[in-house]
């Protein structure tokens, strides 16, 4: 097995036997990302000077037996709209594509705190907007499991460096499913944590109520790892939570017996995929027999989170992307005066989908409509929020698919928007309750990854890895490697 | 509540987005299919319901007003498109 195959916590434990170094494990890593990239083009800008730069401070760090930490020396991936200070952060627009930020955001900080490496900035959907990576503007991530499939989106170049082992995790962001989903797809571990668990400061926004980051890792315990280093108040995000953070690492392996788990009956639709039912199914028995009490339950107003979610995500965009305007960062086109400036800039630097969500969210919040619209998704956010702590008082995590389907072909959904849509259709209502919720491996669908996803209290993201660390020890879907082929 | 193409062409406009006529055809279209969809939100009875802005429990969130070093002028300045004596440059507004 190469190095760069490993897990964060075993190669953690080469560097600090000092077995090998870190400028080392990056180099291996850096050459591994490279000789595989042209065909799975996970990246938008490659760092590897930053890297071993990092790598040789880790180094010091790791020989003088000071502060070093699970991730000291670790190479790790960064969604491209996190803010890197002094490296281009585009969001995967033509809108920024010169943009480099002053500062960085502060997941990265935590990141760099630690002493972790970062090989580069990932793609994504522009701007966050979309389930497959295709949107954009620079390049198609491929999925490694099969090169003529989306890898799933928004942080699709976050999920496929991991699976392909370009890098040992990545953080991703997740509106309504962008962790999950395409960890999903791509065969990976994804934590979606509660809202205001981790600090957004640095973060592009996209819709602030329900943006949430976090990891995207090779399997559980590095999810916990990760965790543990990105969580906990920030004063310099309003909307960060001020409770404290637990260590995710020391309930871990406690297993799951006695835990009560809520199937709900609304999130195993007949229209599914059967491989995909299938395998989602014997996960959940497979809990049950480790110990795990299984619970019916129902979230009746679960499934219109993705009508919600089109009336609330947009609105919140249409308002975050305003500061697109040609003056402070960005690209301008010039015009005779500032309006004609301003609108010339946005209809170049935007792309279809973005331009989609922002008139739709202006549409709903514009006079007349903002009743029917905007306040009427604001009431039916309570029910949703209200149904999952209903559910809560009787069962201590939910189990459902992440995805309806496994990965699909490129340009197979991109015609109709509402059919891209409706792949986040199990994901979505968790951001809404701003709930926290992972995803796991759980089979093969068509030779393709599937996830399972277990859903958590809010600030109890403890929990959900405690039970899916048992799951995957009772299983060996994550030591599955993908074949970068196509098909 | 059918959206008509000016409806598109108004809401374009409050977005300040250039638009052709041709994707004021695309876009009309492909936003009543979105709207449509949405519809379903009336099925639900909302006339007792508060509307929730975002799940957390907390508001007017204060921190000790003391100063604290922040980005340089030149920092500042370092992304922007036009830039002149110190400040953003924009064309004319009147």
């Amino acid at each position: 097995m190469e190095l760069y195959e490993k897990t964060i916590h075993e190669v953690a434990g080469e560097l600090k036997a000092k077995k090998i170094s870190s400028v080392e494990l990056t180099k291996q890593v850096m050459d591994h990302l490279e000789k595989v990239e042209p065909h799975v083009q996970s990246f938008i800008t490659i760092t590897r000077d930053q890297a071993l730069a990092q790598a040789a401070e880790a180094d010091k760090r790791l020989a003088a037996g000071k502060d070093v930490t699970a991730l000291t020396g670790i190479p790790l991936a960064i969604k491209d709209l996190l803010c890197t200070k002094g490296v281009r952060t585009t969001c995967a627009s033509r809108m920024l594509e010169t943009f480099v930020p002053p500062y960085n955001a502060t997941v990265v900080e935590k990141l760099y705190a630690a002493g972790a490496v970062a090989v580069g900035k990932t793609n994504m959907d522009e701007f966050a907007m979309g389930s497959s990576t295709e949107t954009s503007f620079y390049k198609k991530t491929k999925n490694p499991w099969n090169l003529n499939c989306v890898p799933g989106g928004s942080s699709g170049g976050s999920a496929s460096s991991v699976s392909a082992d370009q890098a040992f995790a990545s953080l991703g962001s997740d509106t309504g499913g962008s962790i999950r989903q395409p960890a999903a797809l791509c065969g990976i571990v994804g934590l979606k944590p509660t809202y205001g668990r981790v600090s957004r400061y640095g973060l592009i926004a996209f819709a602030s109520s329900l943006d949430q980051i976090g990891p995207m890792t090779k399997d559980v315990e590095d999810c916990a790892i990760m965790m543990n280093a990105i969580s906990g108040h920030d004063p310099k995000d309003s909307t960060s939570a001020n409770v404290p953070s637990p260590d995710h690492l020391t309930d871990l392996k406690k297993g799951v017996k006695g835990l009560r788990i809520g199937i709900p009956k609304e999130f195993f639709p007949d229209a599914m995929n059967e491989e995909v039912s299938v395998a989602v199914k014997d996960a959940i028995a497979k809990l049950s027999g480790l110990g795990a009490e299984l619970v019916e339950i129902s979230l009746p107003t679960a499934p219109y989170g993705l009508a919600a979610y089109y009336v609330l995500a947009p609105s919140e965009a249409s308002s975050n992307l305003a500061r697109y305007d040609g003056v402070r960062y960005g690209l301008r086109v010039p015009g005779e005066n500032i309006v004609e400036m301003y609108s010339k800039t946005r209809a170049a630097g935007f792309g279809p989908e973005v331009k989609r969500r922002i008139m739709l969210g202006t549409y709903a919040l514009s006079s007349g409509y903002y009743d029917a619209y905007y306040l009427k998704a604001q009431k039916v956010r309570r029910l949703i929020k209200e149904d999952y702590d209903k559910a809560f008082e009787k069962v201590d995590i939910i189990a459902t698919p992440t995805a309806p389907n496994p990965a699909f072909r490129f340009g197979e959904k991109t015609d109709d928007p509402l059919t891209m849509y409706l792949e986040d259709i199990f994901t979505i209502s968790i951001n809404i309750a701003g709930v926290p919720a992972l995803s796991l491996p759980c089979g093969l669908a068509g030779g393709l990854p599937v996830g399972l996803q277990l859903i958590g209290k809010p600030f109890d993201e403890a929990t959900l890895l405690k039970a899916a660390w048992a799951y995957e020890q009772s299983t060996e879907w994550h030591k599955r490697k993908p074949s970068l082929r196509k098909d | 509540m059918a959206l008509s193409e000016k409806d598109v062409q108004y809401v374009a406009k409050l977005s300040r987005l250039e638009v052709t006529d041709q994707e004021v055809a695309k876009y009309t279209q492909q936003l009543a299919n979105i709207l449509g969809y949405v519809e379903q939100l009336s099925k639900l009875d909302t006339s007792k319901v508060e509307p929730m802005a975002h799940v957390l429990d907390m508001k007017n969130v204060f921190r000790p007003d003391q100063p604290a070093p922040s980005l340089t002028q030149k920092e500042v300045l370092s992304n922007g498109p036009e830039i002149q004596s110190g400040h953003f440059k924009v064309p004319k507004i009147m």
